[in-house]
């Protein structure tokens, strides 16, 4: 207890828990819109195309630099997400293995050139490897900075274009049909996921990112049926894993931060798929067993209410 | 297994396929409801109904592939699962994937895995029943040619080959007419016709009610519930199929045929 | 022996279990089941790892077959509650992934069980850590392994080959001839999983992914017929990491990343000059038959 109250007394630590809140918020509710487009796993890929673009930025800059990361990665992500759509547009193959293959090929490259980094021993290579499970107390305040900012115009522009969005993820032929510029407006929401992930990397690492974007979300669908409260209530079991994250890895040494958030948020996944009312599996249980049981007494008569 | 001796004299009066009180139910909604029919044996059957009247889901409920919550299917008076050598089921063409890397021969070959049992591979004997049921369905040129270059309806006759090769005497079929050229129509129609004159008998789900009666003996009537089965000169009128389709159906009554309106 | 030989003997019979298997996980369109597997294997490893208190790889083995099994079937039981299967496989790799992490960044000084080694593997030590029996050293533990769970491959596949290649084509047709489909589906998930376990130490978890998708794709596009494309897949997976394993020693750089690298480049070459399937093979013939239209 000393030394939680120790950890909320600290103020670097308090920003770090703040950092942390603030992503988890953010990828909450991108998340939600990238779950809605069945598109889980882009995240996925785009985390692990991130590894070659900041070791590229770093290679190129000589000095870690999170602006340089972000382009760096902004890039790489943006060839991950073109290379998917090429390979299944012009080829047999499938949505599942041409994420497996753009991912284990940019993942590739990506330890290839962090350990060429590594050995090739640059004083200013320390900490690239925290990317891999991040580590939050590594952040700077600047960092932090970038984080707010990232956070305030995700949610600001998410607001702005909810209509929009919200038709894309549902009806995409639909939107089309009205004369949006369908294409746009995923690519905006891409663009958003990719600054979530790369602000993101710092803190729950490459491999654990996409569980940022996609548990929250889907646990949040279990409560309601409305989209604004789903994004909503992602954003804050985002938020809520985020804190839990930082306060446990800070106050146990060697425990990195990013599995412990992922953690954090598969709890509350699993406290939603168990208990949530209607969706929950307890409540479908029930719901079966009733229906079940009507069918056997009544021997079969329509139940539509 | 249960291997019947031929001279067995009540041999035909058995049913080949009998379903008993068939309940499906996803969720909350019934989907197939209290299902009862027995088919004769040696009859083309035709199981019509509207779109989701679960038409699909009872052929899969009856071959254990959905869970059914209620019901019993015995397969010539034995139970299904002692009898699966002597089904033949043909699915969807669309459920499986056409990019696969093979052949229409190895297609067809397939269709022999389930009497070859366990570790036995296809012999040349398989072979040869394979090249023959191509060639039933006039499919003989193709056999080497990969699946994906084939056309709908050539697809569908290879699967209908591949169930010619697994020799049954009750076929399954889930929508073998849909989007298929007239030729095909017409190598399905005569296929159906030879199965019929070799005694077996055919459960075929369809959904062009203008070919039924000329297809057809028999017409099993669904919409969730069985509304009714019998010979097609029995069953198969305006009544009827007012019942199944409820206001979705419209007649000409002047061309004497019928067409179906929305959805 | 010479340490190269060792070192190429792993990745061989690495790419060779995983090339094979990596062709009936791309067909049954279950590549991110494969990713998915190669990552929840860590907490099994973990696990056993404590429990043993060293390296067993017996315990291993099955500390990790049975975790990856445990995720198939959580993934698939939160499919069949509605979720979308990518957001399953999403929501329990990193699940169990992170425990896996968790385990053993909080162990780290008990076991030697270092996390950027299991990450990526540390192929080049292979020869160091021999297996011993009754005072005699066998050779490398990993070929030992790989071996082990080649063999499996070979024997399962020969015996069933039938059964595999039906129930990746059509399953419902296998299911109603009375071919136990969840059998064969659960089978191709363990050696998934064993494949996985053994080939960690060589590439790490997250490269797996990589030579169980990479070289299965390439083939896949080089090929129309399914014994082929389990050959092809093969020789490009052997060939990557004899490849990669050269590139990684004259960039002094991760064995396992060049592997994966390599086999990319590959799938590339292949993505756009196959003779059947390539992109450019595909434009031109686009291109005669618009000239052969106009001409007419």
């Amino acid at each position: 207890m000393d030394m939680l109250v120790y950890i909320v007394n600290d103020p670097n630590i308090r920003w770090i828990i703040l950092g942390c809140m603030l992503l988890g918020l953010s990828s909450g509710v991108i998340g939600s819109f990238m779950v809605l487009q069945q598109k889980s796993l882009i995240g996925d890929a785009l985390a692990h195309a991130a590894l070659p673009g900041i070791c590229i930025a770093f290679m190129l800059l000589g000095v870690k630099s999170t602006a340089g990361f972000l382009i760096g990665a902004l890039i790489a992500g943006m060839l991950a997400t073109v290379g998917i759509r090429w390979i299944t547009e012009h080829s047999r193959i499938k949505q599942d293995a041409a994420m497996g293959i753009v991912l284990s090929f940019f993942f590739g490259i990506g330890v290839l050139l962090l350990t060429r980094i590594q050995h090739s021993g640059n004083g200013g290579q320390s900490g690239l490897d925290k990317f891999l499970f991040g580590q939050a107390a590594s952040m700077m305040r600047q960092d932090l900075y970038l984080l707010t900012g990232i956070s305030i115009v995700l949610i600001a522009v998410c607001i702005l274009l909810f209509k929009q969005f919200k038709l894309v993820s549902f009806d995409r032929g639909f939107a089309k049909g009205l004369g949006w510029p369908v294409v746009w407006l995923e690519q905006i929401i891409l663009l958003l996921t990719v600054f979530v992930v790369v602000a993101g990397i710092q803190a729950v690492g490459v491999v654990l990112m996409s569980a940022l974007l996609i548990t929250p979300a889907v646990a949040a669908r279990y409560w309601t049926d409305r989209l604004h409260i789903m994004i909503i209530l992602a954003g804050i079991f985002g938020a809520v894993s985020g804190a839990a994250g930082t306060v446990s890895s800070s106050m146990v040494s060697q425990l990195p931060t990013g599995p412990v958030t992922v953690l954090a948020a598969t709890l509350i996944f699993a406290i939603s798929a168990l208990f949530a009312p209607r969706r929950g599996w307890l409540a479908r249980l029930w719901q079966h067993r009733r229906n079940r049981l009507e069918w056997n007494n009544k021997g079969g008569v329509s139940h539509e209410q | 297994m249960n291997k019947k001796p031929v001279n067995m004299p009540d041999h035909t009066a058995v049913s080949p396929l009998h379903a008993q009180g068939i309940t499906v139910a996803y969720h909350k909604q019934p989907v197939v409801q209290n299902v009862s029919f027995k088919l004769d044996e040696g009859r083309l059957v035709a199981l019509i109904g509207p779109n989701g009247a679960g038409k699909s889901t009872l052929l899969k409920a009856m071959l254990g592939l959905v869970p059914a919550i209620r019901g019993e299917v015995s397969v010539y008076g034995q139970p299904y699962a002692s009898q699966r050598k002597r089904i033949g089921y043909v699915p969807q063409r669309e459920s499986v994937d056409w990019d696969f890397p093979t052949n229409a021969l190895d297609v067809v070959l397939m269709g022999t895995y389930g009497r070859l049992g366990w570790f036995r591979r296809p012999g040349r004997q398989e072979r040869e029943i394979a090249i023959e049921s191509l060639s039933k369905v006039g499919m003989a040129d193709y056999a080497n040619r990969q699946i994906s270059q084939l056309s709908g309806g050539q697809q569908q006759r290879v699967f209908l080959a591949r169930a010619l090769a697994q020799q049954a005497d009750l076929y399954l079929m889930d929508e073998p007419f849909a989007g298929v050229d007239a030729a095909t129509e017409k190598a399905i129609i005569t296929l159906l016709e030879q199965l019929k004159q070799q005694g077996k008998t055919v459960l075929v789900v369809h959904h062009d009610l203008s070919t039924v009666e000329a297809y057809f003996d028999d017409v099993l009537l669904l919409n969730r519930e069985l509304i009714a089965a019998g010979p097609v000169e029995m069953v198969f009128n305006t009544e009827m199929l007012q019942r199944t389709y409820g206001g979705r159906l419209t007649f000409l009554q002047d061309s004497g045929s019928m067409i179906m309106t929305g959805k | 022996m010479s340490s190269d030989f060792w070192i190429m003997l792993t990745a061989a019979l690495m790419s060779a279990s995983c090339g094979l298997l990596g062709c009936f996980l791309i067909l049954r369109k279950m590549a991110l089941i494969g990713d998915a597997i190669s990552h929840a294997v860590l907490p099994g490893i973990a696990i056993a790892f404590l429990l043993s208190g060293g390296r067993d790889s017996m315990a291993m083995m099955i500390g990790a077959t049975a975790l990856g099994l445990i995720a198939v079937f959580l993934i698939q039981w939160l499919q069949s509650s509605g979720i979308q299967s990518d957001a399953s496989i999403g929501i329990i790799f990193t699940a169990l992934f992170a425990v896996g992490v968790i385990l053993v960044s909080l162990n780290a000084r008990n076991i030697d069980l270092d996390l950027d080694c299991v990450l990526f593997g540390e192929i080049a030590y292979v020869q160091w850590d021999t297996w011993m029996m009754n005072g005699i050293d066998m050779g490398p533990r990993s070929v030992w392994m790989l071996g082990f769970a080649l063999l499996v491959i070979l024997t399962l596949l020969g015996l069933f080959y039938k059964q595999f290649k039906i129930t990746a084509f059509d399953p419902a047709m296998a299911a109603a001839c009375g071919i136990p489909v969840m059998l064969f589906h659960y089978l191709l998930m363990g050696m998934v999983s064993m494949t996985s376990v053994a080939s960690f130490e060589s590439v790490g978890a997250i490269l797996v992914v990589g030579m169980l998708v990479i070289p299965a794709a390439t083939a896949y596009l080089l090929t129309d017929r399914l014994g082929r494309m389990l050959i092809y897949s093969v020789i490009v997976g052997v060939v990557s990491s004899i490849v990669g394993y050269y590139t990684a020693y004259i960039l002094n750089a991760s064995i396992g990343g060049s592997i994966v690298t390599i086999a990319g480049i590959f799938f590339i070459i292949t993505f756009l000059l196959s003779p059947r399937h390539g992109i450019l093979f595909r434009k031109l013939q686009q291109k005669r038959i618009a000239s052969s239209m106009t001409s007419n």
